[in-house]
C-alpha cells in the first residue's frame, strides 16, 4: 500500500542540458531511466515510492524542447513548453484556440505554470488503486481492483476496456487529436513522427503504458499543421471540480463548415477510455449533414455504441452522448429529448 | 512456496499479503533454448552417433502380402482433431506469448477464443477416443517398458536383445501424449477460471472468485504450463518434420501411411489393423 512518505528513493540525477545529452542518457539506462518533464506526475510516483528508477532523467534544462515555433506548415511546439506558455501563447490563442482551451481546462494555474504540454499527453493513468501501488494488471499484476463488483470505478472507462478500466487524464490530447497534430519522437533512430491519435495506446495493445514511448525513447515536439487553423471549435470538460480536477470526461472538435453543413470534422473525447478516441463513425456520420441538435443527437447516440458502464459510471454514457451533440450541434442546441 | 520464489513473480495483496502473481518471464526463453537445445542434440546424435534401427523377428511374407498397398492409421475425425488443436494450440502460445517478448497487439480476445476451441476439441478428443478409439493404444503397456529398456541398454553399449516392433504408437509418442495431457490439462483448467477475470461471452466477471493467493498459483500453473508446451511444441514439430519420421506426419494428413513403413516400424500383432473388406489380422496375444 502506497504511503507518501516525501522522501524519494534515492536515484542518480542527470540534467541533460540537449536533446542529444538526454538520448544518450536514456539509450545507455532504458527502462532504468525516468523522464521528468514538470514533475507532477514523476514526483507522485517516486515520493510515493511506487517508483524506483536508478536515474532520473530532468529535462527541464533542454532549451530546445521550449517554446512555440512557426513553421512552414503550422506551429511546432516544444514539449516542455508549459501549458501557461501554450494557453497565452498569441499563435495558438488567434489559430488553434481550441488547444488553448484544453490547455487552460487541465489543473490550476499553478500546476499549468510548471506542468508542460509534452507532460500532459504522456501522463500516466490516475486510477486510485493502480496510483496506490496495488498489483494490478496496469502494474505487471494479474487483477484489475477497479473492475469489481465492489469498486470505486465513477471515473474510469465505458469504452474499449480490457482488463485494465483504467482511463487517459489528459485535457489537452482530445485537442491535439482534433487538430490532427503529429508528435515528433526521438529514438535511436532519428525522429519518428506519429499522428496524434496513434501516440496513445489502449490495454489491449499494451496494459502497462498509455502511450506508446518505449524505453530510450522522448517525446521533442508537437506539429500541428495549418489544416484546421480558425475552424470552428468546442472545447468542453466536466469535472467535479471546476478549480482543480481530472476529467471525468472531455470532448473536442474542430469543424469547418460550408453556411451551417459540415463539409469537415475532427472530434476526439477523453476520459472514456484508456486513449482518447477520436471518433471517426461520427465524423463520417455527420459529414454533409447540417450543424445543428439534431445531427448533434444522432452523432451522440453514435458515439456510445458499444459502451460498457462499470457499477458506477454508467452516467458517463448519457455524458458523453451528450457532450458530443454540444460539440455538433453548439450549446445553445443542448437540451436532449429521448 | 519457497521453491516457487526463483520462478515467479510476486507482489504484495492490497491486505498486506505477499502472493504470486505469475511466473518469471525468463522462462520463456528458458523453455525455448531447452527445447532448441534439444533438437540440435538430438539432430547431431541421430546424424553422427545413432545406429540403424533394429527390431526383434521379422513380418511374416504372407502377412505383408496380404496387406494393401496404404495402411489406414489416422480417422478423419482424428485427423480433424489434431489440426484443429494443433491451430489453438499455436494461437495460444503466439498470443500469450509474443506480446511478452515486445510484439504487441490485442491478444486476450484471440487468446480466449483459441482456448475455449482448444477445450472443445480436447472434451471431443477424450469421448472419440473413449468409445471410437482403442483408449489403450496411448498408454504404455508392459511390452512398451520392457522394450524401453532394452533400447536404453542397447544405446549405452550394455547387451540386450533387439526390442519388438511398435505398437501402433511408439513409447515415446506414448510419454509426450502423457506429457500434453499434464501440460495442456493445467493450462485448460486454470484458463477456464481466468476467463472470469476477463469479458467473455461465457462468465460474468468474478475476480473475487478465490483468494489472491489462489489466482497467484493458478496464474503461475498457468504459465508453467505455457512454457512447458513452448519446448513440447518445438519438439513435436521437430519430429514432425524429419525425413524418417514423415510417413508418420503425412499420415496425420491423408489418414494413411506406406505398406513398407508399417512392416519395417510396427508390429502386426500389437497394432492389428481392421481393413474393410478384409480379414483383420488381428491375433490372440
Amino acid at each position: 500500500m502506497a504511503v507518501i512518505r516525501d522522501i524519494m528513493p534515492a536515484f542518480e540525477l542527470v540534467q541533460p542540458t540537449s536533446i542529444a545529452d538526454a538520448q544518450k542518457v536514456l539509450q545507455d539506462y532504458k527502462a532504468d531511466a525516468w523522464i521528468m518533464a514538470g514533475g507532477l506526475d514523476s514526483f507522485d510516483w517516486l515520493k510515493d515510492r511506487i517508483k524506483r528508477p536508478k536515474v532520473l532523467v530532468d529535462l527541464s534544462g533542454i532549451g530546445e524542447l521550449k517554446g512555440v515555433r512557426i513553421t512552414a506548415d503550422g506551429i511546432e511546439i516544444g514539449a516542455m513548453t508549459t501549458l501557461t506558455e501554450v494557453v497565452k501563447d498569441p499563435v495558438i490563442r488567434q489559430k488553434y484556440s481550441l488547444l488553448a482551451d484544453g490547455a487552460e481546462a487541465a489543473a490550476s494555474p499553478q500546476i499549468r505554470n510548471q506542468g508542460t504540454i509534452g507532460g500532459n499527453v504522456t501522463q500516466d493513468a490516475r486510477c486510485w488503486y493502480y496510483r496506490a501501488g496495488w498489483p494490478c494488471y496496469r502494474a505487471g499484476g494479474n487483477m484489475c481492483y477497479a473492475d469489481t463488483p465492489t469498486a470505486r470505478n465513477r471515473e474510469h472507462a465505458i469504452l474499449h476496456a480490457d482488463r485494465c478500466v483504467a482511463v487517459n487524464p489528459s485535457d489537452s490530447a482530445p485537442a491535439l487529436i482534433a487538430l490532427d497534430a503529429k508528435f515528433v519522437i526521438r529514438t535511436n533512430k532519428g525522429d519518428r513522427i506519429v499522428d496524434a491519435e496513434d501516440y496513445f495506446v489502449g490495454p489491449d495493445i499494451d496494459i502497462t503504458r498509455l502511450h506508446i514511448l518505449k524505453p530510450g525513447e522522448l517525446l521533442t515536439a508537437i506539429r500541428i499543421p495549418s489544416t484546421w487553423a480558425g475552424a470552428r471549435f468546442y472545447f468542453e470538460k466536466v469535472r467535479d471540480r471546476n478549480v482543480w480536477d481530472f476529467p471525468l470526461l472531455n470532448v473536442a472538435s474542430a469543424m469547418q463548415l460550408s453556411g451551417n453543413t459540415i463539409e469537415r470534422i475532427r472530434i476526439a473525447v477523453n476520459g472514456a477510455a484508456a486513449r482518447p478516441l477520436r471518433l471517426k463513425a461520427v465524423e463520417d456520420s455527420v459529414r454533409g449533414k447540417p450543424a445543428i441538435a439534431s445531427t448533434g443527437e444522432m452523432a451522440g447516440k453514435l458515439a456510445v455504441q458499444g459502451a460498457i458502464p462499470l457499477q458506477f459510471n454508467a452516467y458517463k454514457i448519457p455524458l458523453m452522448r451528450n457532450l458530443v451533440k454540444r460539440a455538433i450541434g453548439g450549446v445553445e442546441e443542448a437540451r436532449w429529448v429521448s | 512456496m519457497g521453491i516457487l520464489k526463483p520462478f515467479t513473480q510476486w507482489a504484495t495483496s492490497p491486505w498486506g499479503q505477499n502472493v504470486p502473481i505469475h511466473i518469471a518471464w525468463f522462462l520463456i526463453w528458458v523453455a525455448a533454448l531447452a527445447g532448441l537445445a534439444f533438437l540440435i542434440g538430438h539432430a547431431i546424435y541421430l546424424r553422427y552417433f545413432a545406429k540403424a534401427e533394429k527390431f526383434e523377428g521379422d513380418v511374416p511374407r504372407t502377412l505383408a502380402a496380404a496387406l494393401p498397398q496404404r495402411i489406414p492409421r489416422h480417422s478423419l475425425a482424428a485427423r480433424s482433431f489434431h489440426w484443429i488443436m494443433a491451430a489453438a494450440m499455436f494461437t495460444l502460445l503466439f498470443t500469450a506469448f509474443l506480446p511478452r517478448i515486445g510484439i504487441q497487439f490485442d491478444w486476450v480476445t484471440y487468446h480466449w477464443i483459441a482456448g475455449t476451441i482448444l477445450t472443445a476439441s480436447v472434451i471431443f478428443h477424450v469421448i472419440h477416443a473413449s468409445f471410437w478409439l482403442d483408449f489403450w493404444a496411448i498408454w504404455p503397456d508392459k511390452a512398451d517398458l520392457r522394450d524401453g529398456l532394452r533400447r536404453v541398454r542397447r544405446f549405452m553399449g550394455l547387451p540386450a536383445p533387439p526390442p519388438r516392433r511398435f505398437a501402433k504408437y511408439p513409447l515415446e509418442n506414448k510419454l509426450y501424449h502423457g506429457a500434453i495431457i499434464v501440460t495442456g490439462l493445467s493450462a485448460i483448467g486454470t484458463g477456464v477460471f481466468m476467463m472470469s477475470r476477463v469479458r467473455t461471452i461465457f462468465f460474468p466477471r468474478n475476480p473475487y472468485l478465490f483468494s489472491d493467493m489462489t489466482w497467484g498459483l493458478m496464474y503461475v500453473l498457468h504459465g508453467l504450463a505455457g512454457v512447458g508446451l513452448i519446448a513440447l511444441v518445438m519438439m513435436h514439430v521437430y519430429f514432425a518434420v524429419r525425413p524418417e519420421k514423415l510417413d508418420i506426419t503425412k499420415s496425420m494428413i491423408f489418414g494413411s501411411m506406406r505398406r513398407e513403413f508399417y512392416l519395417e516400424h510396427y508390429d502386426p500383432e500389437r497394432w492389428p489393423l481392421e481393413l474393410r473388406q478384409q480379414e483383420s489380422f488381428r491375433t490372440e496375444r
